[in-house]
């Protein structure tokens, strides 16, 4: 076992761990805390595809993630107040049923990664950052600006939502729910970039003309990642929601792409676990900073800006040695 | 729509666009010359609108004020030149993207222990602060006519310094090819803090200036951040020409987005449907716009690859 496995193991037993000791001392906000390390996590994870995998700096990741809080916002709205989203042609009614929320949210994801990246894909570098905050800003400024679902307030929903055969409203219920999807997801991020698309992606990262020379299309794998990477956002944006019931455009705007950044960086770029441990020590500086000063920000823009100087390959970098390529 | 009305409109866009093209101007310069992607280049702003805020406050003087908000932005931007972002230029994109985004949380925390969450105001100064009568017969704020003289003066001044001086040529010459002319002994790091400091208190002074029509606080240069990225994309990133030509369309399209919308669609769509579409469509106009340009010039409209 090389020493980025045991370190993965550790994190990914940190998590329930913690929940089970807090569920046991009867502590339900730290169970809470620990539901929300593992839905930003997962948003990270996402991220992570597009960025490590792909190298595509995205800095409009809250664009996804705000359109899966939306799904999860727009359909209970309607399921509680009993109004159909359509009744043309169609009978569409809203719902408070989370599998068909996180069905919904990771194809509007899906779809909204796919215009979006087919646009910004034609560019790179500089250019790809610049266009995906404008994509998001723009969806953040369509979300305050139309009235129907709340506008700059957001939307409110008084009862979590279920899933079939658990009381989402306990919190440890809740918490093995969202962690469930995380270890789905991290299974799945794994499997793929250990398969031939992954191993295609990050070719095309390393060397984009020589994947075209053997036949491959970089923009077209690249657009695929950003599909895949949006629609795990997307899926995180609706566990998030489902966690806070509420939904906002802050969840569109972005210091909030920022800091799905900042959780992937702080964990280390690549590495499958780096989102974890990077949503891990977010949550634990914003409680333990926030508690000794209202300015902890200043703190975290000074450990962030350490990190980024002095210790690439964040956290899990640092202690497990250079194993993924970094270029 | 009145005809007055537009060309009030049309000068609002204009005074929009040409604060706008003071903070594009700084940031599509440290790009062009350094490859340097400077998400703090907002935090400049609102550095130059507090130094502002805070010398008018202390000394009642307006143009001190202004010169405050220059020295106070270039001085800021030299500083973090010295100390963080010069270990940034051999860094990707990434890098640079987080580390000025750190810097971002360090400014608007400390000004905000500094100053505190209230806003400050900048008053615009007595003998600007009324309306003139232009020909025709349109009033229109001396302040905002004088903000869009400062801006077109400032541009004009730019390029002069660009084509002309002994620093513009070195400015040019380190765009093209940095390695050959630090080999003919031109100071490349001096010539590096110089270029941020330029764009600092560029942005700096754009602060001061917006800042007396808007308040002055902690998270006000973000938003402009975006608009300014978006008028360089949409004008093609290191050219200052380019800058100049995005910024007056972003800001025409949003000023104008914002007024004519919501009447275009009240002529085929019920009223309140139609202020709801149009100012939806209006608050993302100047992103469709940038879609449009990029389609069919990925590199901007004076963009080279």
């Amino acid at each position: 076992m090389t020493r980025e496995a045991l370190i993965n193991l550790f994190l990914f037993l940190l998590l329930p761990v913690t929940a089970g000791a807090a569920w046991l001392l009867e502590e339900p906000f730290i169970i809470t805390l620990t539901t929300k390390v593992a839905i930003l996590a997962l948003a990270g994870v996402g991220l992570n595809i597009a960025l490590g995998l792909g190298g595509l700096v995205s800095l409009g990741h809250a664009a996804f993630f705000g359109i899966g809080g939306y799904a999860m916002g727009i359909l209970a709205a309607h399921a509680q107040s009993f109004d159909p989203l359509m009744e043309v042609t169609f009978l569409i009614e809203g719902t408070k049923s989370m599998p068909v929320i996180w069905l919904v949210a990771v194809i509007a994801g899906a779809l909204a990664a796919l215009a979006i990246g087919a646009l910004s894909l034609r560019t790179s570098g500089v250019y790809f950052i610049m266009i995906t905050l404008a994509f998001g800003q723009m969806l953040y400024y369509f979300a305050i600006s139309w009235p129907a679902y709340g506008g700059e307030d957001g939307l409110s929903i008084y009862v979590r939502n279920g899933f079939p055969g658990l009381n989402t409203l306990d919190p440890i219920q809740f918490f093995s729910l969202a962690f469930g999807v995380l270890a789905l997801v991290l299974w799945f991020a794994g499997r793929l970039a250990a398969a031939p698309f992954g191993l295609a992606l990050s070719a095309a990262r390393q060397n984009a003309e020589r994947v075209e020379t053997v036949g491959m299309s970089p923009y077209r794998l690249r657009l695929l990642a950003f599909v895949i990477s949006g629609a795990i956002t997307a899926l995180a944006g609706a566990l998030f929601a489902d966690l806070n019931r509420f939904v906002s455009p802050t969840m569109l705007s972005w210091q909030m792409s920022g800091e799905i950044m900042i959780f992937v960086i702080l964990g280390g770029v690549g590495r499958l676990y780096g989102p974890v441990a990077g949503a891990a020590l977010f949550i634990l500086l914003e409680h333990i900073l926030g508690g000794l000063s209202d300015f902890w920000h200043v703190y975290l823009g000074i450990l962030l800006l350490l990190v980024v100087l002095f210790a690439r390959g964040g956290m899990i970098g640092s202690l497990a040695g250079r194993a993924v390529a970094h270029d | 729509m009145s005809m007055l009305l537009l060309i009030e409109q049309v000068l609002n866009g204009l005074q929009f666009g040409v604060m706008l093209f003071l903070m594009a101007a700084g940031l599509t310069l440290i790009f062009g010359v350094m490859g340097l992607i400077n998400l703090a280049h907002g935090s400049l702003y609102m550095v130059g609108a507090f130094a502002a805020a805070a010398v008018a406050g202390a000394t009642g003087s307006f143009v001190l004020a202004l010169i405050a908000s220059l020295i106070a932005a270039a001085a800021a931007g030299a500083l973090v030149e010295l100390v963080v972002i010069r270990r940034l230029y051999d860094r990707d994109h990434l890098d640079q993207v987080l580390a000025t985004f750190a810097l971002i949380l360090i400014f608007s925390e400390g000004t905000r222990w500094l100053f505190g969450s209230f806003p400050l105001f900048l008053d615009i100064p007595a003998a600007l602060s009324g309306p003139v009568t232009l020909p025709g017969g349109i009033q229109y704020p001396a302040y905002r006519l004088l903000i869009i003289a400062v801006g077109l003066l400032i541009a004009f001044g730019l390029f002069q310094l660009i084509a002309r001086t002994r620093i513009g040529i070195q400015i040019r010459a380190g765009e093209s090819d940095r390695e050959m002319i630090a080999a003919l002994g031109v100071d490349i790091s001096r010539l590096y803090t110089i270029v941020f400091a330029l764009g600092a208190a560029l942005a700096g002074l754009a602060g001061a200036l917006v800042g007396a029509i808007q308040s002055v606080q902690v998270g006000m240069g973000e938003p402009v951040l975006i608009l300014a990225f978006v008028v360089i994309v949409i004008g093609g990133i290191g050219s200052i020409r380019g800058a100049l030509v995005g910024a007056l369309l972003v800001g025409l399209t949003d000023t104008l987005g914002g007024v004519l919308l919501p009447g275009l669609f009240a002529t085929f769509m019920e009223p309140s449907a139609a202020t709801a579409v149009g100012s939806s469509l209006a608050s993302m106009s100047i992103y469709i716009l940038m879609a449009g340009v990029l389609l069919f010039r990925p590199t901007g409209l004076y963009g080279t690859t």
